[in-house]
């Protein structure tokens, strides 16, 4: 059986349909949740934008031109509502949080027993890398987005979301490296 | 000097091994890739940091948990209030949407028939269309109508001239009213509608009105009536 196209709920929604909200919002907000929550590092800042961030599609369904796909479109609201999130944060929270994300894994205690997990240390690594390249990370690899995708969630050239990207497996590298697994690269 | 000349090359593949993991390349970009990848060990072996990569940032997203309730009520509590304020244009009620997204689920073959079967009701409608000219023109009571009920609330309605019978019908079914009686005798081509079969509240009927006069493509003009 087809399901509906997220493009036809939108057409719906634009005419006030409800229940197409209803299956567009079962769809994708975990996705958009995930997405803002590693952002934002706060979950309850979470759940608020995300309410935000679908009020906005309800919005402006009329005015959605299909250019890319409903899910681009709503990570990228996303990505504004949570950016603006983070610059009305007291200047202490946003101290705390660069220094979370610039956290040396190999000063934890604990890491020399992680250290044989080497999964669990690239997870760690990954929870530590600033949010610029923990976003980029997570629309490659998670969200499954194209480079296309990228530029166009992000406002950047497609060769910069390219060179970003290697940036952050480069840092995401560093820091495994740092933990104490030389996995080789670069 | 091969190696050399194709170090720019390898860079470039190399770039894009994140997207090749998580199978979002073009066509074209994924044979490139696959390609390099068959003849140049090293590069594998990078492609296999990208896939333990990949695997671990979806096992880290989806330990993240998901929303609670909470931001589906706030959501559709935002959305009544919003609505309560100002309703939409053109609630329910979008035929060339809807014909669009009848048209993209069919099949070629279903499609060819669908366009005979549309030229017919194309000629069908004409006929009724004449039909309903020919006797309003005859006999002043217009269309054969349900005798008047005076249970419910009720609207006076005048379609605006482009509307078609097709519009209308979908129109009055989108939200679920009925023609009771008309034309009237009150200057134009008035005709009086029933929105629901109760006595609603005043307020309710106009909010019902208001929407129904946003569909200017179809309506002319509405007024409540008690």
């Amino acid at each position: 059986m087809q399901s509906t196209s997220d493009e036809v709920l939108i057409g719906r929604i634009a005419n006030g349909d409800r229940l197409a909200m209803q299956v567009l919002y079962a769809r994708h907000h975990v996705r958009v949740f995930r997405f803002v929550v590693r952002l934002v590092r706060d979950e309850a800042t979470a759940e608020d934008l995300i309410s935000e961030v679908f009020l906005d599609v309800w919005r402006q369904a009329g005015r959605f031109e299909g250019r890319s796909a409903v899910s681009t479109w709503m990570l990228a609201i996303a990505r504004f509502k949570a950016l603006s999130a983070l610059r009305r944060r007291p200047d202490q929270e946003l101290d705390e949080e660069t220094a979370g994300a610039i956290e040396d894994p190999s000063d934890d205690p604990g890491a020399a027993l992680e250290k044989k997990d080497k999964s669990t240390m690239l997870r760690k690594c990954l929870t530590g890398l600033s949010a610029e390249h923990r976003e980029i990370i997570d629309l490659v690899y998670y969200h499954e987005k194209s480079v296309e995708e990228v530029a166009e969630i992000v406002g950047i050239p497609e060769n910069t979301v390219k060179t970003r990207m290697f940036y952050a497996r480069k840092r995401l590298a560093e820091l495994i490296k740092a933990a104490g697994i030389d996995r080789g690269w670069p | 000097m091969n190696a050399i000349n194709k170090e720019p090359e390898r860079h470039e593949i190399e770039a894009l091994l994140p997207w090749h993991a998580a199978g979002t390349l073009s066509r074209r970009d994924a044979d490139r890739v696959e390609q390099a990848l068959a003849g140049d060990r090293e590069l594998a072996r990078r492609y296999d940091l990208v896939r333990e990569e990949l695997a671990e940032t979806i096992h880290l997203n989806e330990t993240l948990g998901a929303p609670s309730a909470r931001a589906m009520e706030k959501l559709f509590a935002a959305i009544d209030a919003e609505e309560a304020r100002s309703p939409r244009r053109q609630r329910s009620f979008d035929l060339a949407g809807r014909i669009s997204e009848f048209l993209s689920s069919l099949t070629p073959r279903a499609l060819a028939w669908s366009a005979t079967a549309a030229a017919v009701a194309i000629l069908l409608q004409a006929a009724v269309i004449a039909a309903i000219v020919v006797k309003e023109q005859g006999a002043p009571s217009g269309p054969s109508l349900a005798s008047a009920p005076s249970d419910g609330s009720f609207a006076v309605v005048r379609f605006a001239p482009q509307a078609t019978a097709n519009d209308i019908t979908n129109f009055l079914g989108a939200y679920k009213a009925t023609v009771v009686e008309g034309p009237l005798n009150m200057g134009g081509q008035l005709y009086r509608i029933r929105l629901s079969e109760t006595k609603l509240p005043k307020d309710e009927v106009g909010k019902i009105v208001r929407q129904m006069q946003e569909e200017s493509k179809i309506v002319g003009f509405i007024a409540a009536k008690e």
